[in-house]
Order: structure tokens, then sequence, then C-alpha cells
């Protein structure tokens, strides 16, 4: 009988379990779905990590490779993200060119990555205006159920805690690079960008990691990615209903907390995998 | 109705600064808008900022395709064309933002099965371009009959390295700025409908911005107001 009534009155059904300050999937308003994390899955690329939040599935992976710098930054190498919404994960992406949602996710991603300094270009540099790295991010969805961004997002963080980069020597006489593959380091990674979603519900109330039917319900989303100094990469408010600053304030709140959650699940993967 | 309207205004703080080179902190640069200046969409707005100059066309509500509709309310349509190249991945994104800011706004409801289209072309981009994107497609809704539930308005604030905050920034202090943030306010309560950051900054340093967004939005409201007395009163 509530099947019923939830595919005649979606909206009215979602109404009747936030009056009661709690999910049909029994979660509270503030409270994410589980989070798994799986990194070095893909050995032939050279960092991976697979996040599930939920049923929500991201895989990452991070390839290295060489090119020369850009004019205007010759001590800068590069990182090229891509999120790929392909019709494997949901009914509504069709095969073809990135449709819209896939390119403000790539957007989004690039921003993150720009913003939050996660990696110093300069580290990426192997021979001023001659030689550097760029790093592909692929970020492929293979299960679509709403908050993509944060999944995306923490997929690559833990992606790029695993890329090991070979050494590199320019070899003076025939000024040929000469990569080292047995020796090989870790990314210096900066800070810890980890992204918190939100959806606005008619108007007033926020609930946090939105799944995709809650998602598609919703009259506005927001997404807040936070560092671990409490300092702000991106606040993400593509239109919606209006919030005051005093909601916005709870939302940072939240925020810091799902980050100190993030940062011990990832501690804690990086620990079980270092002893390689 | 009869040819282009054109309606100039200054905009200053309570600071009163000249419009010329202006004072560190809260004041904006000089506004012009023009409506109705194209023949062939239902609502045009031409809206510059200091140097930044936007033109939107605005039709609808019109014929939607079979595959696009929606049954109970308008779909909204933004293609935002950059001055030079073609566009790209950051357009999409920026598209997405002005939508969502828009579908918020207009009362959709009221045409349904319908399309309503902002076309939105940069004529030249000196700073805050999102911002005057936003203000122009308000504008042009404005100017086409669009029923809507408010207006809205887009501000931009950068921050610089030691904190000090600057409206509507031009392209140099952007870029030398350490965080931009652009802000898309609606004229009821001014709440805050669209929100995009670039940079690195503080929880106290977003509320600051927001509320000196808040403030400058006021300016940009009356002059939306004294730009329509102004067309409606002659005719």
């Amino acid at each position: 009988m509530a099947a019923g009534f939830k595919t005649v009155e979606p909206l009215d059904y979602y109404r009747r379990f936030l009056k009661e300050n709690c999910r049909p999937d029994g979660r509270e308003l503030g409270e994410f779905r589980t989070t798994t994390v799986n990194i070095g899955s893909i050995s032939t690329a050279d960092g991976s990590a697979l996040v599930k939040l939920g049923n929500t599935t991201v895989i990452c992976g991070v390839k290295a490779e060489f090119a020369a710098p850009p004019a205007d930054a010759p001590d800068k190498g590069y990182v090229v993200p891509n999120v790929d919404l392909p019709p494997l994960c949901s009914s509504r992406f069709r095969s073809g060119p990135p449709g819209e949602e896939a390119q403000v996710a790539s957007q989004f991603i690039a921003d993150v990555i720009e913003n939050s300094q996660i990696i110093q270009k300069e580290d990426l540099c192997i021979s001023p205006g001659k030689l550097a790295w760029v790093l592909y991010c692929d970020l492929i969805c293979l299960d679509y159920d709403g908050n993509i961004l944060d999944a995306c997002t923490f997929a690559l963080l833990a992606a790029l805690k695993n890329v090991q980069l070979p050494e590199v020597t320019i070899n003076e006489e025939t000024a040929l690079a000469e990569v080292n593959l047995k020796k090989k380091n870790y990314l210096n990674i900066r800070t810890h960008p980890v992204a918190t979603s939100f959806a606005v519900f008619d108007d007033t109330l926020l609930i946090v990691d939105p799944t995709g039917e809650e998602e598609h319900l919703a009259t506005g989303t927001l997404t807040i990615v936070m560092d671990e100094e409490g300092k702000l990469c991106c606040l993400h408010k593509p239109g919606g209903s209006g919030l005051t600053g005093a909601k916005l304030q709870d939302c940072m709140s939240r925020a810091v907390t799902r980050h100190k959650e993030v940062k011990k699940l990832m501690d804690e993967v990086i620990k079980s995998m270092k002893p390689k | 109705m009869d040819g282009a309207m054109h309606t100039d205004a200054k905009s200053r703080a309570e600071t009163g600064t000249e419009s010329g080179p202006r004072g560190p902190g809260c004041s904006l640069r000089h506004f012009a808008c023009e409506q109705n200046l194209l023949s062939r969409p239902d609502g045009s707005a031409s809206f510059i900022q200091g140097d930044t100059s936007v033109l939107v066309g605005v039709y609808g509500p019109a014929e939607v395709k079979v595959s696009k509709e929606i049954f109970n309310k308008a779909t909204l349509e933004v293609i935002l064309r950059p001055k030079i190249g073609l566009p790209g991945v950051a357009e999409k994104s920026r598209e997405q933002l002005i939508r969502n800011t828009c579908e918020a706004v207009v009362l959709g409801a009221l045409h349904p099965r319908t399309s309503i289209t902002v076309v939105l072309q940069v004529i030249s981009d000196a700073g805050s371009l999102l911002a005057c994107c936003l203000n122009a497609a308000c504008m042009a809704l404005v100017d086409a009959g669009v029923p809507m539930r408010a207006l809205f308005c887009g501000v931009t604030c950068a921050l610089d390295s030691d904190g000090t905050l600057v409206l509507d920034p031009t392209a140099k202090q952007e870029k030398e700025a350490r965080a931009v943030l652009t802000f898309a306010l609606d004229s009821v309560e001014r709440k805050l409908l669209m929100s995009t950051t670039k940079g690195l900054y503080s929880d106290a340093e977003l509320q600051q911005c927001l509320a000196a967004a808040q403030a400058a939005s006021q300016h940009v409201f009356r002059f939306y107001r004294e730009s329509l007395q102004r067309r409606y009163s002659k005719s």
C-alpha cells in the first residue's frame, strides 16, 4: 500500500517522513549513507580508488603521462579531470557526447583541484620548459543514486593519494628522459578537500547526502567543499530555493563533521595499504 | 515598446565615492541597461557593468519539443555564447547555474508544456561576468513579460590576500584575488539563490561577503526599479 502511495504522490510520501525528522531509508536528516572506499584496485593505472556512498558508486583512475608544460607556466605540470556518466549508471543518460550533468561535474572537479591546491603543480614538473607530468583523472560512475559530487571528490582524493610516480632523470648527453620504474614516489597531497552535499526541500528543510529520488524531488541543492583547516574551497549552489545566512552556517558545521569522518576513513584505508 | 529605452544610472554606496576611481570596499561600477533593443526575441536586454557587457534575448513561452516538455511547468533553456571560440565545459557549467537561478524565480507553473529560452551573448568581459549575465537575464525576462515571483541580481566579491573585500571586481582585481565569490540574490528577502566560488576562504569571510553582497544588491534592485519606471513612464 505504501508503494502505491509512493508512486502516485512521491512528494507527499516524502513529506510524511520528513515531518518525523527521518527519511524512507531510515536515515536521520543529517546522516550520511555508509561510505566504503577501496584503493589500488586497478593495477594498470598509476592510482585508483573505488568509492561507494550507499548505492552510488564512482571509480577513479589516474594515469600519468609526459607532456610539454604550457607555455605560460613552464615550471608547472597539469591535472586533467574528466567525469563520465555512462548509460550504465542510470537510465537517464544516453550514450554519445557528455551530457550537461557530466560536464558540470567535470568542471566542478576541475575547480576543486584548482581552488584547494591539492597538488602543487610545480611538483609535477620534471624539467622546466621541456618536460612535465600530466595526470589524467578519469572518474566513472558505475551506479547513480544521487550525490555524485561527494562521491567523485572522495574518489579523486583517494586515487591521488594512491598515485605513485616513477623517478625521472634527464640524461644530459642524449637529452632524453630516463624513467626508473623501480623507484616510485607518492604524490605530495597538501590538503584534503571533502565535499558535503545537501538538498533543499520545500524551501526550508535541508537534508544531507540526497539519494537519486530525493534529488529529483528537491527544490535545490548545495555542495560545500571544505579542507582540514575549515577553509572552503567551493560553495556550489546552482540555483534553487533561497537560503539565509543562518541556514548556511548550519551546513558549514555539518560539513566540518563530515570532513572529520571522511579523513578518518581515508587514514584507515591508507594505513592498511602501506606495507606493500 | 517604441524603440529602445536607454537608462543610465550611477550606483554608489553610502560612502559616497564618485563613479571614477572607486574607493576600496563597497562601491559598484557604473551600470547601464537597455531593454527591447532586438526585434526578434520576445524580450531582450543589454546590461553593462563598467566595461563588462552582456546581451540577452528571451524567447517564450513558446513551443517545446515533446521530448523536453514537462507536464506541469515551463521548460527553461539557457544558452551562453562566449565572446570568442566555441562554447565549452565552463559555459555549460555557467548555463546550469543561470538556468537553475531562473527556474527558482520564474513561475513556470503558469505556462505548462512550453519552453522559455534565454540566450546570452558575451560582448565584452572585464570582470564580474557571471553577475552581469544574471542581471542581464533578469532584465530580459522582465522585458519579455515572463511571470516571476521575484527579481534576482548577481553580485561578485573578490577577497585579496590580506582579506580586503572588493565588490564588482575588474578582470585585473579578479586575477590578483585570493578568492572570487559570485552570488545571486532574490529581491524579496535577499536570500541566496545561487553561489559559485573560486579560491580558498574561511567561513567568516563567506558570511562577510554575503552580507556585503546583500547590501550591494539593494543598489542593483533600485537601479532595476528606476530603469523600469523611466521606461514605462514615457509610454
